[in-house]
């Protein structure tokens, strides 16, 4: 689960990390009350309009501005606020529809007294998978795409592994801190910064951190300025208040639904739809599409039960989508018997009565001959297999 | 002789009193698994599916001698579970359980460092070896007695192979469920290798999916050590990038844990890879007759 960036400052504030202060706001008025209120505390009329959506990249695409008055303030929170913001990471990136903005931040000028004596730091903090370990990525190229970095300059990407028996180690935070170059007091705040946000990062369950960029100010602060936060969502259980920020906004309402019938669907851009149970086998039915000549249109694992009821809400959620010009149902049937499943694939169909498109049904594992008969006997428009070559050869066909 | 699990083990179920540790240890017994008994904090004394209950898996190790242990104990409390089967000395630990936080993976596996055990999944089907012992949650009647090992990150999809493997007249030495989470205990790489070296395995389905790099991993091993034929599939050809395809390590990161960069490395290392999953069996098959 993701974080907007005010969530995410807000988070690592409750544990003591320097952030850039701000205020979220919905519309004009709550805007330049915002601003007001920035402007009193830290005593600067710059401020900075942030749009609040999903996805990096937002300044490429207009989605971060810096306001010198209020004039200004109003003209870019006027514009962003309602705008569709297309950033590199936005659904087809710089040429797709982009994501509605409808949250902003009026955050104060973070680089203030002195812009040119700022240096901009990149952090992040995250699972290596192959070491099994949480490590802290660093540079002192902050604010850019650090896969860039990484790729050209890789000697200024460094990476501090943490033992999870031990945790963060003193001797850690400062190597940080003097790799980043930094001395006297931004030394000391670095080293406090890095340990505050592991304390957070282990605390909330996250699975990425990433600030970038995190600044040193001229007089020698270290400040959170931006905030990329994922939680894990097997961990969610026992956070109940971060659980609460998720935005159903900003992602896919079909995604959502399907998520509130217990139903695991990803969206896809093709034309042939599936329904299977389990994830691996439903990613190797996509991959079973497309080598049939069609392109998948979801990902959507139907889990352990698989009656009437549940087809239904499979049907429905994958017939939203106008592309699909087919349906692929895969079940392999170990303790879920096929025969149930054909009856509820049935029952389904015919309580919904106007599916158009062809279906294809292949069902293997316990009672398929069964579930096989049962299918060819509805009379239904429903082509049935028992091997998986067999259904990749109808789907061949019906395309 | 098979690998990690035989009619010669003594299996233990934690969790064992509970709606799913009660089903899959009855369908367990019923296929002839040496189950000889299970664990459920403050039921010790019970009796449940005609076996023994104990409080802790140290008293049922110490009762019964058990060496293996089959966990079917909710997400938050999974972790414990397994850090205390590794305690109590259980040489093998399965955990089925999906939906284990990440950072207490990465705990177990630093706990799991310096004991003497090996952990199965989470987040998987569990172990089989056919007509010995089916420890775990996979429809036993698909299985056959034979000489084919698979490692798969998968649950229905390894289902998927063995009744390929099955209809191709093939039977199985041992099928490894390994799991699809982020952390698992056993690497693709070190089922293979158990495999490799098993005399009654003569060649292994090695069944990966986007994320991570354990296969590629496997498959520099294969091509460094391997001695049988091995045939490889890796899920997900279709899967776009930064989206979980339900198991939570199945998401494309970078260009190198991509299925076609997967694949690409599982040929140039000498594996059959198979583009399309119902191929599996088939060219098992003529692998074999090489």
């Amino acid at each position: 689960m993701n974080l907007h960036e005010y969530q995410g400052k807000e988070l690592l504030k409750s544990f003591g990390v320097a952030i850039q202060e701000g205020i979220v706001a919905e519309n004009l008025e709550e805007a330049v009350a915002a601003y007001h209120k920035i402007k009193a505390e830290s005593g600067n009329d710059f401020a900075i309009v942030k749009a609040q959506i999903h996805a990096g990249g937002r300044g490429k695409g207009g989605g971060v501005k810096l306001a010198k008055n209020l004039d200004e303030l109003k003209e870019h929170a006027g514009n962003i606020l309602g705008m569709m913001l297309k950033t590199p990471q936005t659904p087809g990136g710089m040429e797709g529809a982009g994501k509605l903005v409808r949250k902003i931040l009026i955050a104060e000028d973070a680089y203030a007294p002195d812009f040119d004596a700022c240096k901009e730091i990149y952090i992040s903090i995250l699972m290596d998978r192959g070491r099994k370990q949480n490590v802290i990525i660093y540079s002192t190229e902050g604010g850019m795409d650090i896969e860039k970095v990484a790729e050209e300059t890789p000697h200024l990407v460094h990476k501090e592994y943490i033992d999870p028996k031990l945790g963060l180690l003193p001797f850690q935070a400062r190597k940080v801190a003097f790799n980043l170059g930094l001395s006297g007091k931004a030394f000391k705040e670095m080293r406090s910064f890095i340990s505050k946000l592991y304390k957070a990062f282990v605390a909330s369950d996250a699975s990425l951190f990433e600030i970038n960029p995190c600044v040193k100010t001229g007089d020698d602060r270290i400040i959170a300025v931006d905030s990329k936060v994922s939680l894990d969502d097997n961990a969610l259980f026992r956070h109940k208040d971060l659980a609460e920020l998720r935005d159903t906004d900003e992602e896919d309402p079909t995604e959502v639904e399907a998520k509130s019938y217990g139903l695991n669907y990803v969206k896809l851009d093709g034309n042939v739809g599936c329904m299977v149970n389990g994830a691996g086998l439903a990613m190797a039915t996509m991959d079973i599409i497309k080598l049939s000549g069609g392109e998948p249109a979801n990902f959507l694992d139907v889990g352990g039960t698989a009656d009437a009821a549940r087809v239904e809400q499979a049907f429905r959620i994958i017939l939203k989508d106008p592309n699909v010009k087919a349906i692929l149902i895969n079940i392999f049937g170990g303790i879920v018997r096929c025969d149930r499943v054909a009856q509820g694939v049935v029952d389904a169909y015919k309580n919904m009565g106007n599916i158009s498109v062809p279906i294809i049904v292949r069902l293997q594992g316990t009672n398929a001959d069964i579930a096989k008969k049962i299918i060819d006997d509805s009379g239904l428009e429903v082509k049935s297999a028992i091997l998986l070559q067999e259904a990749a050869d109808i789907v061949k066909a019906v395309l | 002789m098979s690998v990690l699990v035989n009619k010669d083990s003594k299996i233990i179920v934690q969790g064992f009193t509970g709606k799913e540790g009660s089903f899959h240890a009855g369908q367990m017994i019923e296929y002839g698994t040496p189950v000889v008994g299970g664990v459920t904090p403050g039921k010790g004394g019970m009796t449940h599916l005609d076996k023994p209950v104990f409080n802790t898996v140290a008293e049922a190790v110490s009762k019964l001698g058990a060496d293996t242990s089959i966990i079917f104990v909710p997400p938050a409390f999974a972790a414990d579970a397994v850090m205390e089967a590794a305690d109590a000395g259980i040489k093998v630990i399965i955990c089925i359980t999906e939906g284990i936080p990440v950072q207490d993976m990465v705990k177990v596996k630093a706990y799991l460092e310096e004991r003497d055990c090996r952990l199965i999944g989470p987040n998987c089907p569990g172990i089989i070896t056919p007509g010995e012992a089916k420890v775990g949650i996979m429809p036993g009647f698909i299985h056959r007695v034979g000489r084919i090992g698979i490692v798969s990150r998968s649950g229905t999809l390894t289902y998927e192979a063995v009744d390929q493997v099955t209809k191709a007249g093939l039977g199985q030495s041992t099928c490894i469920g390994i799991g699809g989470d982020p952390i698992v205990g056993t690497t693709t790489k070190e089922a293979v290798q158990l495999l490799m070296e098993d005399p009654d395995t003569d060649g292994i389905v090695m069944i990966g999916e986007i994320g991570g790099s354990m296969e590629a991993e496997a498959a520099e091993w294969i091509k460094a050590n391997g001695t049988k034929p091995v045939v490889g599939f890796i899920a997900g050809q279709t899967a776009p990038k930064g989206r979980t395809m339900g198991h939570a390590g199945a998401i494309i990161g970078g260009a190198e844990d991509t299925a076609e960069a997967k694949m690409k490395i599982m040929a140039a290392c000498g594996i059959h890879v198979v583009k399309s999953p119902a191929h599996i069996g088939a060219t098992m098959l003529k692998a074999l007759e090489k």
